[in-house]
């Protein structure tokens, strides 16, 4: 049974509308990830199902029943900020407990209800403390522990990674994970992080400008993007884009160079935009030269480097070797699986399948 | 001039500038020291006249020393001794205490939705609000006066206190520490299922605790010291307050500045008291007004 439903969605500010009709189904016990750049409604969305923000048409589904009408608390969902949130006034216990409050548990059953929560988390022993002696990722604990007791059937985190720094980040997302997986409900995460979303997600909703542009799992949205924002978006470095037409099964490029197309038919004389992951561009053997080029800039990142390499004019980023990589200003040869290359439709971005 | 002339001249030059700007400094210091130390003096001066006064005979009021010739208590044991006194002392503390409460419960509640809700006219509302404290108290007294009789309110603490139960000034001073407070709590309470009552109750007052500290001292003050409107008012002497009280020791032929500068010594002693608990707040608390403003 889908958990959390969102029917025809629509947000209005006064005469500016901000959400497009959204439409998404959500599965008991998923964990779905919320990205996109800013502006592009995604935690508009995230508050609309939190009954923070009314919605101006279109329907929101928990467990089965619609919620426009409800307020926040009778949703059944809890909710983690950006920042935290937790009230600097009140103990660790305290701010735990605090979900508890309308409860009908009795008070041995709330208590034991945080000690379980804590025990969870990992914050036993500090809750007597305030906020204010806690760490980020304490405070950020905190958090994830008020939304916890209350066991709801949805939770939502609003960034909730977003202040801490890379490294703490990096744990926490492991953290949310493994608590996910322990705990099983389900979970809307927004972020504007792609690797957060990759990392954590059954699966990724993209969204831009109020609209979804692709809904699919991590490996889905990398290696079949809809269209050329997701194909840009989701990954870094970016895909690499290049325009051309077709001519004779291959695509012509501006500025010169031909790529054979393999892996779908497209008319003849149809203006496309190849993409090309720069993973998938690598320095090419004598025989499958593809694009020709100057290296303008050689990052090496250890186990690779990335070469920036302008061919007719544009740049794009292809991958060579961790080791005796090109320099700057070195000619390379690139080679690609036409496979592993994506075609959209130079007007719309819309993958060509 | 050789090498080493230039450079003994031009450390010579740059120690003597430097001790010209040590002087400089030196005497902006001293300016500022006179200047706080003048200030320091000003206010000092009119407290220590009262202590001084208290522990003269009569004869002796109109000597401008600060020494009394023949310090004594007598003055203290008459105020203390004659009843009048603790009835306009507990007048005081009561209209005090309630308007406290009062201001401290409303003025954070009004400023409080100010801050927290949108609904139309609220700029309008605050501003309406804000405005009310350019018109001076002198201008209020008569219609609370016509007010205050024709509803029967002369001569009781409700006629006393209702001018003051609510202040344009502690509105503004809640509304601006409330704007501290992110969203993302009362947002974070609304979910975890706390009705609006309960998370201003709950969740944002504590938050605002300095401010509440900084407005209890502010209206506490001045209920205790407000002399004119308890002065119309009130025609009944046993619910007199303590400033108006106290102006009433002697009458126009001869007012007794002894016993009043002794009860003014001794209404100073709540409020004295009051200020060292709390004026740590009462800083924290204007600075925030002025930064937030």
């Amino acid at each position: 049974m889908s958990d959390l439903a969102l029917r025809n969605l629509v947000k209005s500010y006064d005469k500016t509308q901000v959400l497009h009709s959204i439409n998404l189904d959500v599965a008991d016990g998923e964990f779905v990830v919320f990205v996109g750049p800013s502006g592009c409604g995604k935690s508009t969305t995230l508050r609309m199902i939190a009954g923070l923000e009314e919605v101006t048409s279109g329907e929101i589904e928990i467990g089965g029943r619609v919620v426009n009408n409800l307020e926040p608390k009778e949703r059944d969902i809890a909710m983690v900020f950006q920042n935290y949130a937790i009230y600097p006034h009140m103990t660790v216990r305290k701010n735990i407990g605090f979900g508890l409050r309308s409860s009908k548990l009795s008070k041995p059953e709330k208590e034991a209800r945080i000690d379980e929560v804590a025990g969870i988390l990992g914050m036993t022993d500090l809750l007597a403390r305030k906020p204010a002696q806690l760490s980020g990722g304490q405070r950020q604990r905190v958090a994830i522990g008020r939304a916890m007791v209350r066991d709801p059937a949805v939770f939502l985190f609003d960034e909730p990674l977003s202040n801490l720094d890379a490294q703490l980040r990096t744990q926490m997302r492991l953290e949310i994970k493994k608590l996910h997986r322990r705990v099983g409900n389900t979970i809307i995460f927004v972020t504007h992080d792609q690797v957060e979303a990759m990392t954590m997600a059954d699966r990724i909703v993209i969204m831009k400008d109020g609209h979804i542009q692709q809904v699919g799992t991590p490996d889905e949205v990398y290696h079949k993007p809809a269209n050329t924002f997701v194909a840009q978006f989701i990954g870094a470095p970016s895909m690499n884009l290049l325009e051309g037409t077709v001519e004779d099964g291959a695509v012509s490029l501006t500025g010169g160079g031909s790529v054979p197309l393999t892996q779908v038919k497209v008319a003849e004389g149809r203006a496309v935009k190849l993409g090309v992951r720069p993973e998938d561009l690598h320095l090419a053997t004598e025989g499958d030269t593809l694009f020709e080029g100057e290296v303008s800039v050689a990052e090496p990142l250890g186990a690779e480097t990335l070469l920036y390499v302008t061919l007719a004019g544009r740049e794009i980023i292809a991958t060579g070797p961790g080791r005796n990589p090109p320099k700057a200003g070195d000619h390379v040869r690139l080679s690609a699986d036409p496979a592993q290359m994506h075609v959209f439709d130079a007007e719309t971005g819309a993958v060509i399948a | 001039m050789t090498a080493t002339d230039t450079q003994i001249r031009a450390t010579s030059a740059a120690l003597l500038e430097g001790t010209r700007a040590k002087q400089r400094r030196s005497l902006g210091q001293t300016i500022r020291w006179l200047l706080l130390f003048a200030g320091g003096i000003a206010m000092i001066m009119p407290i220590a006249y009262m202590l001084s006064t208290s522990l003269k005979w009569p004869y002796e009021v109109y000597n401008v020393g600060l020494i009394p010739e023949e310090p004594h208590l007598e003055n203290y044991a008459y105020v203390l001794e004659d009843g009048r006194f603790f009835g306009w002392f507990i007048n005081s503390l009561i209209i005090a205490v309630l308007t406290t409460v009062s201001n401290l419960f409303f003025d954070s509640l009004v400023g409080y939705t100010l801050c927290k809700f949108t609904f139309r006219g609220r700029q309008i509302v605050f501003i309406a609000i804000l405005s009310t404290l350019m018109i001076p108290t002198e201008m209020l007294v008569i219609p609370w006066y016509i007010m205050s009789q024709s509803f029967g309110w002369l001569d009781s603490y409700w006629g006393i206190m209702f001018p003051g139960l609510m202040t344009a000034f502690g509105v503004f001073l809640m509304r601006q520490f409330f704007q501290t407070v992110p969203d993302d709590f009362i947002e974070a309470a609304r979910i975890d299922g706390l009705n609006e009552f309960q998370i201003y109750w709950s969740v944002a007052l504590p938050m605002v605790k300095p401010a509440l500290a900084a407005l209890a001292i502010f209206v506490f003050l001045g209920n205790w010291t407000a002399f004119l409107w308890p002065l119309i008012v009130t025609t009944d002497a046993a619910l007199y307050t303590l400033p108006v009280g106290l102006s009433s020791f002697g009458d126009e032929a001869d007012v007794q500045w002894e016993l009043i500068m002794t009860g003014a010594a001794i209404s100073t002693l709540p409020t004295l008291i009051v200020f060292l608990i709390f004026q740590r707040f009462i800083i924290q608390g204007v600075a925030m007004a002025g930064l937030k403003g």
